[in-house]
């Protein structure tokens, strides 16, 4: 094991310095100039020139690109072009909203999710399992926006019980309201996230369900929570891990629609307004803590699995 | 979905002039009295988050919104109802010749800093604005400056290359900033009512109230700027009461639950916003002024306003909106007539119309406008093709290279007639007596004859429909009954909050 987790670790580090070099030039094929964002339009020919030069990207693209790497290697993301701050601590600011309301919707969506997907599976033959499967897919029809706007309709502009937007002007410093105001926006971003969950742990507990395995150790005189708990779970959350890695992953970055509705101060959002002003430093340093940040889920994924699941230990080792 | 208005300001212009035209009421607040909080915090919501703290490196409308008045002033200050006041400066004398202005400062102003105001400052402040590296959107505004001197801490001399009849107009733009501070791109260091306590990126701004403020303390605690990227978000806010007023509403389908609601007042200003379609009168068929002409009539403005903003907003059929001083009303010099656009377009040889290409941002109003502009013409035969560009692509495509047939724009400042008189300009309007007429007027010696060389301008390319003056945006500030003192104008996105009351 101790092994495995080096050579994966290490797998890890390339695959950052790979996709840190992919995102540098990937970002240099837009079109437009950053120069542009920073004037407006009467700006003459030898302004342009002077903004080109201030942020840098009248240099070649591999002095450029040095400059970058080298900053990162010291933690420092650099300056934004725009605003002429530093890229850092707005990145560790906006990921005070961005994890707790990630981590916070991912707990929520399992807790739903297994219990309402075991639920379809064991009684899907009863109407509340079929209910459960039906409502499940129409959870993944419901576009996230759409049901964040319907809770703020309900929660915060009928009922007046939880703020319709917004992170509080001190963050964390006053938790209450920093706690309320990401109520809303969690359980938006959890419901959709449990709608796809449930379909996963539906078919993997109905796979488990009609194995041979299982019923062999019913014959062999367990009782079905206790066959379930000893074979069922096991195997059945192994592709469901891998799912809830991805789901995970894709939230980071993807809760950018629920920021907006909310009007919360996230990564994704920081990302966008990055990408429309042209802002080098604030995208390369978005992108980067949050390809990070999946390389880490996908690495801690595949642990978890390896944990779970004994079949997997083996065949790597024998495959290399 | 960021959206960028263009800030385009005019090269020519007047001092001061009052101008209360229009019965709607001169006065530049509004909002209901109230027992007033002088510790209370106004919460001020905003569409246009500052891309940073300075208004020479590129911080965009949103930083003129925040800051202009707030925490910087100028030697003048452009009210909200349109005239200029001193307000750094205590009053100014002019040479004979018009090239030599001399201003004296007013005595016992100082920095957030702690520093006093000397004129070092104030020529440190100019000369920024005018320096090389300087985004600032004003720049072309101000005449050429032969000099700045400051013969003692409380008097500044400048000398003009030419007589420039709107420098003083084009100074209550310029910050006054403390000539030690740096950079200011991130920190402040201004004269203004309040000062910068935080400001954090993609959510909130606040200022404190500045304790040693030179002038009448502001009528409130302080000041919070909570940013949105989303309208609906925004309406939200002021319906939940996260925040007390809106600086403008963009949104015309949330009129009605404010217009409704006796906690809300919804406050229609004077706009200077004006929607155009531009051709570029360069290339043909747009450098024919007939089909210029077939063009403007055969779009229904009315009705384009009416089922964009409803009753709000105003039809102007020329750039001037009527808060400039040389405002006439041009609406009927092209008007909607399908059968007059026909006959034109016949004349203009182009009988069974053409086809074009329409270059139309990718954000509100514009794709609307668009559709509806596409619709209109194919009653005369013309063909549009709507070509959806970003706003980046718009200002390399359109504005620098003029690479265009038409297209839409916002343009939002006032007294900007003056860039027709610019030949190279993006839309390529070329008439010499225009461009004379322009030139003449900033030289004027007086603003009654500036006022009237503008006139002739507005006339002129009414008549040669030089672009089509779709419409004048509605100015709206929404805000909660509990508020009142706020301004209802935002001249050039200015927002005074100093004068806010919260009960």
């Amino acid at each position: 094991m101790t092994r495995y987790l080096v050579r994966r670790a290490a797998l890890l580090a390339g695959t950052l310095v790979l996709a840190s070099v992919v995102l540098f030039l990937l970002l240099r094929l837009l079109p437009g100039d950053p120069a542009n964002a920073l004037l407006s339009v009467g700006a003459t020919p030898d302004q342009v020139a002077a903004a080109r030069h201030q942020i840098g990207t009248d240099r070649p693209l591999p002095a450029q690109f040095a400059h970058w790497i080298g900053q990162l290697a010291t933690l420092h993301f650099g300056t934004s072009f725009v605003s002429s701050l530093p890229v850092g601590p707005e990145i560790v600011s906006r990921l005070s909203v961005t994890v707790p309301l990630t981590l916070a919707a991912f707990v929520l969506a399992v807790l739903v999710a297994v219990p309402v997907g075991f639920l379809a599976a064991h009684r899907s033959h009863t109407w509340y399992g079929a209910l459960a499967g039906v409502v499940s897919q129409l959870g993944i029809a419901v576009p996230a926006f759409w049901l964040g706007l319907i809770l703020v309709w309900v929660f915060a502009l009928r009922l007046r019980a939880l703020p319709a937007g917004g992170f509080p002007p001190d963050g964390w410093a006053t938790p209450g309201d920093a706690v309320r105001a990401l109520i809303l926006p969690v359980v938006t971003v959890a419901l959709v996230m449990s709608a796809s969950l449930i379909r996963y742990v539906r078919s993997a507990t109905l796979d488990v369900l009609g194995s041979d395995h299982l019923r062999t150790a019913r014959a062999l005189g367990s009782s079905f929570l206790g066959a379930m708990w000893r074979h069922g779970v096991r195997n059945a959350s192994v592709p469901v891990v891998s799912v809830l890695g991805i789901e995970l992953a894709t939230t980071f970055l993807g809760a950018v629609v629920i920021e907006s509705v909310f009007a919360l101060p996230g990564l994704g959002s920081m990302l966008v307004r990055g990408i429309a002003q042209h802002d080098y430093p604030v995208i390369q340093g978005v992108l980067f803590v949050s390809t990070f940040a999946v390389l880490v889920v996908g690495f801690l994924s595949d642990v978890a699995q390896r944990l779970i699941d004994p079949r997997l230990r083996t065949s790597f080792g024998r495959r290399r | 979905m960021k959206k960028q208005r263009i800030a385009l300001l005019g090269a020519a212009l007047a001092t001061a002039v009052a101008l209360a035209a229009c019965g709607s009421g001169g006065g530049s607040t509004a909002g209901a009295p109230a027992a007033a909080d002088a510790n209370a915090v106004v919460q001020v919501g905003s569409l246009y988050e500052p891309q940073n703290l300075d208004n020479t490196g590129g911080g965009g409308q949103g930083v003129t919104e925040a800051f202009n008045g707030n925490v910087y002033e100028g030697l003048y200050r452009l009210t909200d109802d349109g005239k200029v006041e001193p307000l750094l400066a205590t009053g100014n004398t002019v040479s004979a010749d018009g090239l030599t202005y001399t201003f004296t400062l007013r005595d016992g102003v100082t920095f957030h800093s702690g520093k006093a105001l000397t004129s070092e400052d104030v020529k440190y402040s100019i000369e920024k604005v005018l320096a090389p590296d300087s985004k600032s959107a004003r720049k072309s505004s101000f005449p050429e400056i032969k000099q700045i001197t400051t013969p003692d801490p409380k008097t500044v001399t400048v000398t003009l290359a030419t007589r420039s009849i709107s420098f003083v107009y084009n100074l209550s733009y310029v910050w006054i900033v403390n000539d030690q501070a740096g950079s200011i791109a991130a920190k402040e260091d201004g004269t203004g009512p309040y000062q910068l306590d935080t400001w954090k990126r993609g959510s909130t701004l606040t200022l404190k109230k500045f304790a040693d403020y030179w002038g009448t303390p502001a009528t409130n605690g302080g000041v919070v700027f909570h940013y949105f990227t989303d309208g609906s978000a925004l309406d939200n806010a002021l319906l939940t009461n996260a925040v007390d007023v809106v600086t403008s509403e963009q949104n015309p389908d949330a009129l009605p639950q404010f217009a409704d609601n006796p906690a809300y007042k919804v406050n229609d200003g004077k706009s200077t916003t004006k929607l155009l379609l531009a051709f570029n009168d360069r290339v043909a068929p747009f450098n024919n002024t007939q089909v210029r002409k077939a063009i403007s009539s055969a779009i229904d403005n009315k009705k384009l306003l009416q089922s964009i903003w409803g009753d709000h907003g105003t039809l102007i059929g020329s750039m001037v909106p009527p808060t400039d001083p040389w405002y006439t009303d041009l609406t009927g010099v092209n008007p909607h007539n399908v059968d007059t656009a026909k006959s034109l377009l016949a004349q203009a040889g182009y009988p069974k119309g053409f086809s074009f290409t329409l270059d139309t941002p990718n954000y509100d109003p514009h794709p609307t406008v668009a559709t509806f502009v596409k619709s209109e013409l194919a009653k005369v035969g013309i063909t549009v093709n709507i070509n959806v560009i970003t706003s980046d692509q718009w200002y390399t495509k359109v504005y620098q290279n003029k690479d265009f047939q038409a297209t839409l724009q916002e343009h939002v400042n006032d007294r900007d007639v003056v860039w027709y008189g610019d030949p190279d300009f993006y839309w390529g309007y070329d008439n010499p007596q225009v461009t004379d007429w322009v030139k003449q007027a900033e030289q004027a010696p007086t603003e009654a004859q500036q006022t009237e060389l503008l006139k002739k301008v507005n006339q002129q390319i009414a008549q040669d429909a030089a672009s089509d003056w779709l419409y004048l945006y509605p100015q709206i500030v929404v805000a909660s009954t509990k508020v009142s003192g706020y301004p209802v104008n935002g001249l050039n996105s200015q927002f005074f909050a100093y004068g806010i009351k919260k009960g």
